[in-house]
């Protein structure tokens, strides 16, 4: 059983939803990332998204677009955050890693060499936001060929029948974008989330994650009550950003001690939705 | 490629994935995705309406001034010594460049669509203007994003957006330049999806853009066709074009890559030497990678990371470029050439002062190459070029680069 299924048997066995945040790899710094992933995990994080710096990342809205520049501006590259998951795996080896990307770096990288490398590194899954399903057969047998789960997103722009079409292709779980635009937007409508979500759960029977515009234990609650679990990334990064400029000389560990204290009151806010 | 280079060949592309050969496609985030199956089912309609075409034609005429005439620069020619010269003057249609031809199209069908706003991106600020004309004239809401580095070097044509009504959105993220501002322009598309059409300027983005763009386009090629063998009872010889994203030159090769006779020359911002890396030419030394919803050839590195280009034109300093132009090089029936920031700018002199004609800097990039050329040939043979731009907008540039205060 892949760790992915793991977790949400375990979950579903414990009648809770999950937590997801999202990080991008190199950021706040590349020395750090390890540490701030487990700390995540440490904080009630069950499955882990990992953001692959990009130079033009085109669904990402200003605070996490930073995020990929200062990673970029801190040298990351595609190979490097595969090693940063590799380094993670030596002391965990049961919260999956989903990584979350452009199709460039990997077209790059070359779909066949990344899904070996992916693998190896022990990377459960990835979103490739820029991979519709009209242009991801290439990479999906790559993916497919070492067990990974190719991550599809539905919107709230996704015809019904589309819906059909991409959860049949689907693994791993399925992620619905929450709003109409970037990542970090502020017009969440839990409302549509819910009635979305439960038309996608007629589809299929994988997990469903929403993502973009959740940014508090009062948002992730409401979302949890129809979603099995929730993604929240501008707000950690924001969150960590803040508190970098807080103060001189503060060590990393204070800057990510700030993603740490708002992803276990969303962690709070998640457990206290009603199910 | 496999496939052989017959006729049909070039009728056939796009493929109905938006696939020219292994380029384009719809690299986009699923957000969009029923947008541009909307626009091209529309325009799928639309194409062969002879209402919807008849309404372009006459906006073409009565509003943009076309035809657009096809000028014999003799002196210039009689200096060179060689081919003759022909200019397509693009510089005379309304707002002063190609690109209005575009918009033109792009803002009957907001139009069909009942979109009450229209985006676009811009860099030199000739497409942006060109939004903002047909915006104005539409009554639309428009908004055009432009990266901050090039606001700075295009004021003029940052005045001239809001003269016309446009907001323009200063773009301050990574290079502050038209990839940027095309980023910003997806950003702002994915958000207000439902009331918004994005005109995209050239023939890059994901299908049909790239496909739509290029018809709305080749007129130029389709007038400068007839008017070569009206006035000169022969084809050309040779056709020559800047290229940035490619619109402007896929509007005049277009008409023409069945003509097997005729040679094709895309003229890429070489800027400071393709030895130096500052550069604007991903078809001359990128390679491919996939950027703004389509696979084309980029400026990238190991990484796949996109990199910084550098051109003294704006229009042309985008790292891509249109997928069409990605396949016609792989194919082998358009050579793609550089010409350096230095070689532009002496053209720019040039052709002011031989023929009174200002080119953009853009258009001066296909004139330094033309000249080149021309030289290699005989008087009895011709080169189009197309003379995509006029030069009013780069001016400051100019006396900048020549250390005159204005």
């Amino acid at each position: 059983m892949s760790r992915l299924t793991q977790v949400f048997a375990d979950l579903q066995s414990d009648k809770r939803r999950a937590l997801i945040p999202y990080v991008v790899a190199g950021d706040p710094s590349p020395e750090g990332t390890v540490s701030l992933l487990h700390s995540l995990v440490d904080a009630g994080a069950d499955i882990l998204e990992l953001g692959v710096p990009f130079s033009d990342p085109m669904s990402e809205g200003p605070v996490i677009q930073k995020g990929h520049e200062r990673a970029l501006g801190n040298g990351m590259s595609l190979q490097r955050v595969l090693g940063m998951v590799a380094e993670f795996r030596k002391d965990n080896d049961r919260t999956p890693i989903v990584m979350m990307g452009y199709a460039n770096p990997i077209e790059r990288f070359g779909y066949e060499a990344f899904a070996a490398a992916s693998a190896e590194a022990g990377v459960d899954g990835l979103i490739t936001v820029d991979l519709p399903p009209e242009e991801v057969d290439a990479i999906d047998g790559a993916l497919k060929a070492v067990g990974l789960d190719n991550i599809f997103l539905i919107s709230p722009t996704t015809p019904e029948p589309r819906v059909q079409k991409i959860v049949e292709r689907a693994r791993g779980f399925i992620y619905y974008v929450a709003v109409k635009g970037v990542t970090g937007s502020a017009q969440l409508d839990t409302d549509e989330v819910a009635r979305s979500v439960s038309l996608i759960r007629e589809k299929t029977a994988l997990p469903i994650a929403v993502g973009f515009g959740i940014k508090d234990a009062t948002s992730a609650s409401a979302v949890a009550a129809s979603a099995d679990a929730v993604v929240v990334g501008s707000a950690l990064i924001a969150e960590m950003e803040q508190k970098a400029h807080s103060a001189e000389d503060l060590e990393e560990i204070q800057i990510h001690g700030a993603a740490v204290q708002l992803l276990q009151s969303i962690r709070a806010g998640v457990d206290s939705s009603p199910s | 490629m496999t496939s052989e280079v017959t006729p049909e060949l070039f009728a056939s592309v796009p493929d109905q994935d938006g696939r020219f050969g292994r380029f384009g496609g719809k690299f986009v985030a699923e957000t969009l995705m029923s947008a541009l199956a909307d626009l091209e089912q529309l325009y799928a309609r639309l194409k062969d309406d002879a209402a919807f075409q008849r309404e372009f034609d006459e906006d073409l005429a009565h509003y943009v001034g076309r035809p657009s005439p096809l000028y014999e620069a003799s002196r210039l020619s009689d200096a060179i010594g060689g081919a003759r010269i022909l200019l397509k003057r693009e510089d005379l249609n309304h707002t002063g460049a190609h690109k209005v031809n575009n918009t033109i199209g792009q803002a009957l069908l907001a139009k069909y669509m009942g979109k009450k706003r229209v985006i676009a991106e811009t860099g030199a600020g000739q497409h942006g203007v060109a939004s903002a004309t047909v915006a104005a004239r539409l009554g639309l809401d428009c908004h055009v994003f432009m990266g901050e580095e090039d606001i700075r070097r295009q004021a003029l044509n940052v005045y001239r957006m809001k003269l016309l009504g446009a907001q323009v959105v200063s773009v301050t993220s990574g290079s502050r330049t038209l990839k940027d501002a095309m980023n910003e322009a997806m950003r702002d598309w994915v958000t207000n999806v439902d009331d918004t059409f994005y005109i995209i300027g050239t023939v890059a983005g994901p299908h049909p853009y790239p496909m739509l763009v290029r018809d709305f386009q080749s007129v130029i090629g389709r007038e400068a066709r007839a008017q070569s063998l009206a006035q000169y009872g022969k084809l050309p010889d040779a056709l020559v074009a800047c290229v940035g994203g490619g619109s402007n030159a896929i509007g005049l090769f277009h008409p023409f890559l069945q003509d097997e006779s005729v040679a094709m020359y895309g003229v890429e911002a070489g800027g400071k030497g393709l030895e130096t890396g500052e550069h604007a030419a991903p078809l001359s030394v990128g390679s491919p990678g996939v950027l703004h919803g389509n696979r084309t050839y980029l400026m990238q590195d190991d990484d796949g990371q996109i990199l910084e280009t550098h051109s003294v034109s704006a229009g042309l300093d985008y790292p891509g470029v249109g997928p069409e132009h990605a396949w016609l090089k792989d194919i082998g029936r358009v050579q793609y050439v550089a010409a350096n920031d230095d070689e532009a700018l002496a053209a720019f002199h040039r052709l002011t002062r031989v023929e009174g004609i200002m080119p953009a800097l853009e258009t001066a990039h296909a004139m330094a190459h033309a000249e080149k050329l021309a030289a290699s040939m005989t008087p009895d043979q011709h080169i189009v070029v197309n003379l995509s731009g006029r030069g009013d907008k780069d001016i400051l540039t100019v006396a900048a680069l020549d250390g005159i205060e204005v």
